[in-house]
């Protein structure tokens, strides 16, 4: 049930990535016209490519050293960007809203003792008896709160005792789709009324073994020379997982409102489907999805902000999806933000988002992320932002983020 | 279709008309509900790895379905399957192979464990490679992709959308031990905003596995009471000594009273409401003067339109846990009053052990069942009462009550306070 009366604004942003901290730092080396620079690291997990969290101070959201060391770097991650956001919604420190403050996470599990680990394959050695040696091996070597920074929902729980939100907290699962899990969540509970304030988002440390391992079991990690999303085809496609946080802070407009609160954009849709990924299904899925979009004009230009992780066949899928927006009278004009922060599994729908309402509360769209032929330089100015995501293996979303006024 | 039933709060009324359970007492609803009402426990000394050196050897493990070779991945979604179609078949909704709703599923840690890692590391690799560039050399050669469903966070999800025909994006969730009660408020909402009129609600946890086991024990959470197994779960005993970990599934299909009605369903229970609220004090430790559980409870009574006198029966949280037991008797005692000492509460972890993400569904199932048979299952192993927790806790033998209205609490780390109000179908 819609309410008429209330839209769902995005209030508040947090953002780190390996471009920096903030939305102005984001905001500014997107935007830089010619080459596009992404921040890559080729050598320290060769042969695959990843992009490394920029320098990050994260006593500036988590002072206390006590909470640090029971947190893992995806929880800090997590936290700091938690906090950018609710400051940038001037809801840092205002208890009464924090008490009141719903949390909608997206989440996978925490990074694992490598060392522990090798250390006991190494000790039990090939098809070596586990038991007791196994045992032993844990009860002395696990740390006791390791568990804690693995725990999937511990990222909404450190984000609790650290920033104080506690009205509510659900954290939701499944790479991608976890992401538009909790923002879908988030947004249909603002428009029916169960709820006016959200806290909404996830974080990926791309710098773990573990990490890349569950990709790569998945096959879709990418490895090879480094390329742009929409130019790794022919090298077998993959992604390239990118270190980030990013945060958004929903909320009704009636609520934002009354306490003065200034809107980045409105989301007017939010719609997922889960296909099974015969050939040609992805792409007829997101097909279903944009003919139900609210979009007016239903043609002209439309920027599009696309999660494209470079995995494959998704992004084939995507691209010819895409492709079928012409003959709808759909201009389409392509950004691919997983070209400059690297993909980020759960939170990379979060962060498309996120830009999107940067772009149009500042109403300047962005320049091209690749050089390939798919992302054409184009002045538009962007009231309205289709954000897309095509999940590695399962999951097809997009969200239709438009300007507030 | 007439006008609809509706709260008092003008939104849809949500029933559950369907049921399903796997636990360590049995498989299906009433082989696990006769007995868990007869007194019985389900805790057993763990046979399915070596136990030697660990401080706990006990859990409540689920070792009747035919799962091999043995993963979390595998049982927990055997265990959801099984609870799932029972449920289905039991209200009669929609047709085979297409349920009409989404599903929304707790599910445990998606994670290699210890048998996958040695599989990855003993094959011969090319380089002299040790520890996880050993293990990515060899991921690489794509020979491992039967192993991609144990680190897939929504692998359980996407499998039982395609047994069950379930509709739309699936949803996976984890709040701890909350996260079965998680399923329902989804569910419940989800049926309120209109969005759907029916909805499959599953928690499944099966990581009865050697880490699984220690990581509990490093946060001193478990029970070592491992000479009697059966004992070992004794939650507000004066010598609680901590939670057996256990295994199941349950699941609740969730419907407008309305949709339920027009199809001729029978109802089972009412879900009346449900509340959260978020502590943050502690990751494992609730804060002392029980704030964020009273305020769950509370919202959850404000949701329900229920008063606290009007709460006749209980399901505890109840993890036989010294700081648990006592933070939910001082929170309930909180908000009901002198009502509590007249308020019947158990817990049916005494018997089932601790099921951890499906600790919110079985005891959801448990306490329809609990309406539906006028039956308080027992708190077991309740030899020494705790003075400091006066409380009725249906010692030892189940008693026959007349129950309309149940509280359903289910708390995790992390924070996570979810309670869930069920009651009779509406005169």
């Amino acid at each position: 049930m819609r309410s008429a009366r209330d839209q769902v604004w995005i209030t508040g942003i947090g953002l780190v990535s390996s471009l920096g901290h903030g939305t102005a730092a984001h905001w500014q080396k997107l935007n830089v016209q010619g080459t596009p620079r992404p921040v890559i690291d080729p050598q320290r997990f060769a042969p695959y490519t990843i992009h490394p969290l920029a320098g990050i101070d994260f006593t500036k959201q988590i002072p206390r050293t006590s909470d640090q060391r029971q947190m893992e770097r995806w929880q800090k991650i997590g936290v700091y960007a938690a906090g950018l956001a609710l400051a940038d919604a001037r809801l840092a420190g205002d208890a009464p809203l924090l008490e009141r403050t719903n949390l909608c996470i997206a989440a996978g599990n925490g990074e694992r003792d490598l060392a522990l680990d090798a250390r006991i394959l190494a000790a039990a050695g090939p098809g070596g008896a586990w038991g007791a040696y196994l045992n032993q091996g844990l009860t002395a070597g696990l740390r006791p709160t390791l568990y804690l920074g693995q725990l999937s929902n511990l990222l909404a729980g450190n984000i609790s005792i650290v920033h104080k939100a506690t009205g509510s907290s659900r954290t939701f699962k499944g790479e991608e789709m976890a992401g538009v899990s909790a923002f879908a969540n988030a947004v249909a509970r603002i428009e029916a009324g169960q709820g006016e304030l959200f806290l909404v988002g996830g974080a990926l440390n791309a710098e773990r073994e573990d990490a890349l391992l569950a990709c790569e079991l998945a096959g879709a990690l990418y490895n090879g020379p480094y390329r742009s999303v929409w130019q790794r085809r022919e090298q077998g496609g993959g992604l390239v997982p990118g270190s980030l946080g990013a945060f958004l802070v929903l909320e009704s407009s009636g609520h934002a409102r009354q306490r003065g609160a200034v809107p980045y954009a409105r989301i007017s849709d939010v719609l997922s489907s889960r296909s099974r990924r015969g050939p040609g299904d992805a792409s007829a899925a997101a097909a279903g999805l944009f003919s139900r979009l609210r979009l007016n004009p239903k043609a002209g230009d439309l920027g599009i902000l696309s999660g494209a992780s470079g995995a494959e066949p998704a992004t084939a899928e995507e691209r010819q999806f895409i492709a079928s927006l012409a003959q709808r009278g759909v201009n389409p004009i392509v950004r691919a933000w997983g070209s400059m922060l690297g993909h980020s599994l759960e939170a990379h729908f979060i962060a498309g988002l996120a830009l999107a309402a940067l772009a149009v509360s500042n109403e300047v769209f962005y320049p091209p992320f690749d050089t390939s032929e798919v992302e054409s330089a184009c002045d538009v100015r962007p009231d309205r932002i289709l954000v897309t995501t095509f999940g590695h293996w399962r999951g097809e979303a997009m969200a239709l983020v438009q300007s507030a006024w | 279709m007439g006008s609809r039933m509706l709260d008092p709060k003008g939104r849809s009324v949500v029933v559950v008309t369907g049921i399903g359970l796997v636990t360590s007492l049995g498989i299906g609803v009433r082989a696990c509900w006769e007995r868990l009402v007869s007194g019985h426990s389900g805790v057993k000394p763990i046979s399915r790895f070596p136990t030697e050196g660990l401080r706990t050897t006990i859990a409540g493990t689920v070792d009747d379905l035919d799962v091999t070779p043995l993963s979390a991945h595998d049982l927990s979604l055997a265990m959801a399957e099984v609870a799932a179609s029972e449920a289905i078949a039991q209200a009669g909704i929609g047709r085979v192979g297409h349920f009409p709703g989404p599903l929304i599923v707790a599910t445990p840690p998606s994670e290699l464990e210890w048998p996958h890692l040695n599989r990855l590391v003993e094959v011969p690799s090319d380089a002299e490679l040790a520890g996880y560039q050993r293990i990515l050399a060899n991921a690489r050669s794509g020979a491992f992709a039967d192993l991609a469903r144990h680190v897939r966070f929504a692998a359980i999800a996407d499998s039982l959308q395609e047994r069950f025909g379930t509709e739309g994006e699936p949803l996976s969730i984890c709040t701890a031990c909350a996260s079965g009660a998680t399923t329902i408020q989804l569910g419940l909402e989800a049926i309120r905003r209109g969005q759907t009129e029916a909805a499959l609600c599953i928690g499944t946890d099966a990581t009865v596995h050697p880490e699984g086991l220690i990581r509990f024990s490093l946060l001193s959470a478990l029970s070592t009471a491992n000479e009697a197994p059966h004992k070992a779960s004794k939650p507000f005993s004066k010598r609680r000594d901590g939670f057996v970990m256990a295994e199941g599934a349950g699941a609740l299909v969730l419907e407008s009273y309305d949709a339920a009605k027009a199809r001729g369903a029978r109802v089972l229970a009412v879900v009346r409401g449900c509340g959260e609220k978020a502590d943050d004090y502690h990751r494992t430790r609730s804060r002392p003067d029980g704030t964020a559980i009273i305020g769950a409870i509370r919202k959850t009574l404000e949701d329900a339109c229920v008063a606290p006198e009007e709460i006749d029966y209980i399901n505890a949280h109840g993890t036989s846990t010294p700081e648990n037991d006592k933070m939910e008797y001082v929170s309930l005692h909180a908000v009901l009053g002198d009502h509590l000492a007249r308020t019947p509460i158990s817990s049916n972890k005494s018997m089932v052990g601790h099921t951890l993400i499906a600790a919110g569904s079985v005891e959801a199932v448990f306490s329809v069942m609990t309406l539906g048979t006028g039956v308080l299952p027992p708190t077991i192993n309740y030899d020494e009462p705790d003075p400091e927790l006066p409380l009725d806790v249906v010692p030892n033998v189940s008693r026959p009550a007349r129950v309309s209205t149940i509280l359903s609490n289910s708390f995790g780390f992390g924070g996570q306070n979810v309670c869930v109000v069920f009651s009779e179908e509406p005169a």
